[in-house]
């Protein structure tokens, strides 16, 4: 932990770092490629719809000795035409459907089932579902991703700023392409229990999000108000120090949803829980990715187009450009490692070369540059070339 | 900066905490001390975990009816299912609404399903069938000569009033009043009318009810044995001989018990369909003292009809002068017509209790729903299912938090014990709400809300990250263990509290607006998205502003997981208490 632990500390110094907001380009590559074969599979394949969307029965034994074939051929034989899927569960009963099954015509196909496997009648689990049912628990599904879609943009323009609130949104739908196109590739069925795995995605992808928007509102206080940074690399500071964060709610999400996913596979073998925590598991894996590569970078992209935005972007380049200008040496000798993390050229502004620089310098987002410095910083300018700052220290 | 400024606020803060842990721990023995005094220590289980059938009805306008599915007539449906299924003998059985145009009728292990989906299933039947003979509820020994003969008494309306008589008390003792004269005056007081025709099993039987038709005489015949044989005394003796009569066609006559038992009757043909009933209601008439009283009012077609029959029961002897009510093959009431009742209005009465007189316009008025209902969705679960599910999500559930604890536990040392006392915390308000509120508002535990919550299991430890980061950030900055706890915390309530509200506002509008499954998903995932904030706010940020004060985390000890020096912290900048060289192991 102790690695871990450092490591931590240097992402949120930002002394080390991932440049995920420069290099946003591959990943809204890699996005969008994902989201056009999830599309694509789900045009080409389309979804496998579970019995609850399209009518029939679904009927699960007790332990029994009958393999998996005969039951099927059981079925079909005893439903008369309609098809049947057989599969053995974990604990050695069976699970059959049999599709477009209406539910009056179920009764007596049960009671043959029950024959023919010789198990009890009143043994045998049996779902009936006729197809209005799924399509109403779906309708009403993406009514409500619908109303809360909105409902969270509106709450996020609030909370934050609508361009974050936009990015989200993106995120979020990106996130669901994403667990559909799984669903329709890998050809997972869909049943009930996905609708609700993906429902949640909702709160939760959005949560992981607004964590890491959290830091980056904080971060991007008084930006305006210097000139070191852009937008953009305050943003991927933000990502770098929350990162640790993002990482541990992301993975303590996981756990339990992967527990259910193996219990809920490995010992029913098929049903409810694993449903949902199938959907969940590829929608919460998506969600963290796009909270980090997707997500921020937009906020940044979007940001960038806002003019006071552009015109602080301009400032910090020509104030970079100046400081290029005038000698390496200095500079680099002061060069704080705040800026290691960020931008590639982050050749730090000397502050006494700079003086305007120097009290905004002090209350800028970076978090290294905390209060307490901030004080000491302004309280004694003298003392910042050497003790005062940390990175001198270090050299 | 602003966070600084709060920072500086909060240290007011400090002298709560403790009153902050007293309140939840209060609450938390209250919440487990409602649940032990409730009677209830396990939460109410959903038919998937516990067994048993559930039905979804879906609700559909009859044709020419296009704005039947509302409220009101749902809820009478739903009052209707539960009249039925619970006829079943069924002790436990749930009907709701669900969502706009949805019944969920859930009946517990041990019920023939079957026979549920049979009652459940069916279209309800209302019809007014004259009465051709009126009995006992007990089977006759002697079929034959045997013929119960009721002793109406007169029931009189105002000039509209049919009249009914409501079988009460339960012997049939003799018949009191033997006025049986159907007087055109004045009504009695409704009073007299209680102790009202109780069918006695006098000898002297009424003509044979084959009067109509000579070729139906073999009919009668059979019917007076099927009346003779009909037992009507226990309820399961009920539902079989109810289940029998509704299955018989309108144009034929049944045999047919009453709601209570109490008596048994053999009834001719439907002569005028409940459909025809558009209003029923019950009223408190303060004339002549009736009393409670059902209101009716007829359609068109339905009052001329409702006009010629009675006009012709009328003129009959009693019993014959009466007609029942008959609903899925019992007979809901009897009513005595003295009078042809015209003009599509009538009044029942026959000193009803509230209840009765309630009961009696549900029942009329469910005849008068045009809707019908599809069972769209069936579920059986047997028991050993229904166990295996549940073993299948606690294991699940122990897993997950198993997995949680030792994750935080390596990550966050001796943090993890301030997660882990939460989430106790959490699980025990969660469960205790949960039991109660299956009580309070008959929230059942399904699959799918076991699911929601294990999934909560990460939200809630999820808050607790956000916290613990936010500390470890502020030690990172150099500063000792209490400001740190302090500064620490605006920012990460403020982060707790909008990812927890997107949470909760996720949670519900799929409360709100979906339905079945979704809808128990939702509600888990909402509950412990609030307590989640609850035991944040009063117990993780309490327990840590405490433990901040102890040697053990406020030195950092390499254990407590808040060593600055395994974080990376910055020497303190003005005083330099550490002289320990921070993190020279860092190449800058």
């Amino acid at each position: 932990m102790s690695r871990l632990g450092s490591l931590g500390a240097r992402l949120y110094r930002g002394e080390v770092g991932y440049d995920f907001v420069a290099k946003r380009k591959i990943w809204y590559g890699i996005s969008i490629l994902i989201t056009i074969t999830a599309i694509v599979g789900l045009a080409v394949r389309g979804l496998h719809m579970g019995i609850e969307f399209s009518g029939g029965a679904v009927f699960t034994t007790p332990t029994t000795s009958v393999s998996a074939d005969e039951a099927r051929e059981k079925a079909e034989s005893a439903a008369e035409g309609h098809t049947a899927i057989a599969q053995k569960l974990g604990g050695g009963g069976l699970r059959i459907q049999i599709s477009d099954l209406d539910t009056a015509a179920a009764q007596p196909v049960q009671e043959a089932l029950a024959k023919d496997l010789g198990v009890q009648s009143s043994k045998i689990n049996t779902q009936l579902v006729g197809p209005s049912w799924g399509e109403e628990i779906a309708k009403k599904a993406w009514q409500g991703l619908a109303i809360f879609m909105i409902l969270v943009v509106i709450y996020l323009a609030i909370a934050f700023e609508w361009r974050m609130a936009l990015a989200a949104l993106i995120a979020l739908i990106h996130d669901l392409t994403i667990t559909v196109g799984v669903y329709a590739l890998v050809g997972f069925e869909v049943t009930p229990g996905t609708v609700i795995g993906l429902l949640t995605i909702l709160g939760y992808s959005l949560y992981d999000t607004v964590v890491v928007f959290d830091g980056l509102r904080e971060g991007s206080k008084d930006l305006t108000k210097q000139t070191r940074y852009t937008y953009s690399e305050i943003a991927n500071r933000s990502l770098n120090s929350t990162l640790v964060r993002s990482i541990n709610t992301t993975v303590v999400a996981l756990l339990p949803v992967g527990a259910l996913l193996f219990i809920g596979g490995g010992l029913l073998g098929a049903g409810m829980l694993n449903d949902i925590s199938l959907a969940l598991f590829v929608g919460l894996a998506a969600g963290a990715y796009s909270s980090i590569f997707i997500a921020t970078p937009l906020v940044a992209d979007l940001k960038e187009r806002d003019p006071q935005m552009k015109a602080l972007a301009k400032r910090v380049r020509a104030k970079r450009a100046a400081v290029a200008a005038r000698g390496e040496s200095s500079a680099e000798s002061e060069a704080s490692e705040d800026a290691r993390g960020t931008a590639d050229a982050e050749e730090d502004a000397d502050e006494d070369l700079e003086p305007e620089d120097a009290t905004p310098a002090g209350v800028v987002g970076p978090r290294s540059t905390g209060a307490a410095r901030d004080q000491a910083a302004r309280n004694q300018p003298s003392r910042n070339r050497g003790r005062g700052r940390p990175s001198g220290k270090r050299r | 900066m602003a966070a600084p400024k709060k920072g500086r606020r909060s240290p007011g803060a400090q002298g709560r905490p403790g009153r902050a842990l007293v309140g939840i721990l209060v609450a938390m023995v209250a919440l487990v001390g409602g649940m032990f005094l409730s009677g209830n220590t396990t939460p109410r289980l959903g038919i998937d975990l516990a067994g048993g059938t559930s039905f979804t009805l879906e609700a559909k306008n009859e044709p020419g009816k296009p704005n039947a599915i509302n409220k009101a007539n749902m809820d009478t449906a739903v009052n209707i299912m539960e009249r039925r299924v619970n006829g079943l003998g069924v002790s436990e059985a749930e009907v709701q609404t669900q969502g706009r145009k949805h019944i969920i009728v859930n009946i517990p292990k041990g019920t023939d399903a079957k026979q549920a989906r049979k009652q459940v299933g069916t279209t309800a039947k209302l019809g007014f069938r004259p009465v051709l003979s009126i009995g006992d509820g007990k089977p006759t020994k002697d079929p034959g000569a045997d013929k119960p003969k009721p002793k109406p008494t007169p029931t009189k309306g105002a000039d509209k009033g049919d009249n009914k008589d409501q079988p009460k008390g339960d012997e049939p003792t003799s018949p009191t009043p033997t006025a049986s004269s159907t007087t055109q005056g004045r009504a009695l007081p409704s009073a007299l009318k209680a102790p009202t025709p109780k069918p006695s099993p006098t000898g002297d039987a009424p003509t044979k009810p084959s009067k109509e038709q000579a070729d139906q005489v073999k009919k009668a015949e059979e019917l007076q044995k099927q009346f003779a044989a009909l037992d009507c005394t226990t309820p399961k003796a009920r539902a079989a001989a109810s289940q029998q009569a509704a299955t018989r066609p309108n144009t034929e006559p049944i045999v047919a018990c009453d709601r209570k038992g109490e008596a048994k009757f053999i009834l001719a043909p439907v002569q005028l369909e409940g459909k025809h009933v558009e209003d029923a209601s019950a009223v408190y008439s303060t004339q002549g003292g009736s009393g409670w009283i059902v209101q009716l009012d007829f359609d068109g077609k339905g009052g001329k009809q409702f006009g010629k029959i009675t006009g012709e029961l009328a003129k009959q002897q009693p019993p014959q002068n009466q007609f029942g009510i008959v609903l899925d093959g019992e007979v809901a009431s009897n009513a005595e017509v003295s009078f042809a009742i015209k003009g599509g209005k009538a009044e029942i009465s026959g000193s009803f209790e509230q209840q009765e007189a309630d009961d009696l316009a549900n029942i009329l008025s469910y005849g008068s729903l045009p809707l019908t209902f599809d069972i769209v969705d069936e579920t059986t679960v047997s028991s050993a299912l229904g166990e295996e599910q549940l073993n299948a999500g606690l294991i699940a559930g122990g897993i997950g938090l198993v997995l949680v604890i030792l994750y935080m536990g390596i990550y966050y040392r001796g943090l993890a014990l301030v997660a882990i006392a939460s989430l106790g915390v959490s699980a025990i308000l969660t469960y205790s709400l949960m039991v109660l509120l299956g009580e309070a508002i008959q929230f059942a535990l399904n699959l799918p809300a076991v699911c929601g919550a294990i999934v909560a299991i990460g939200i809630t430890a999820d808050s607790f990250i956000v916290y613990f980061e936010r500390v470890r950030d502020e030690i990172r900055e150099g500063r000792t263990l209490r400001p740190a706890v302090q500064r620490g915390w605006p920012r990460a309530r403020r982060t707790i509290l909008v990812s927890d509200f997107v949470s909760f506002l996720a949670a519900a509008v799929l409360f709100i607006v979906t339905v079945g499954k979704v809808q128990g998903f939702a509600f888990t995932l909402g509950l412990t998205t609030l307590l989640d904030v609850v035991v944040v706010f009063f117990f993780t940020k309490p327990l840590m502003t405490i433990l901040a004060t102890r040697p053990f985390f406020a030195s950092g000890h390499p254990w407590s997981g808040l060593d600055p020096k395994r974080l990376g912290a910055k020497p303190p900048l003005r005083s330099r208490r550490r002289p320990i060289a921070p993190a020279d192991t860092k190449e800058a």
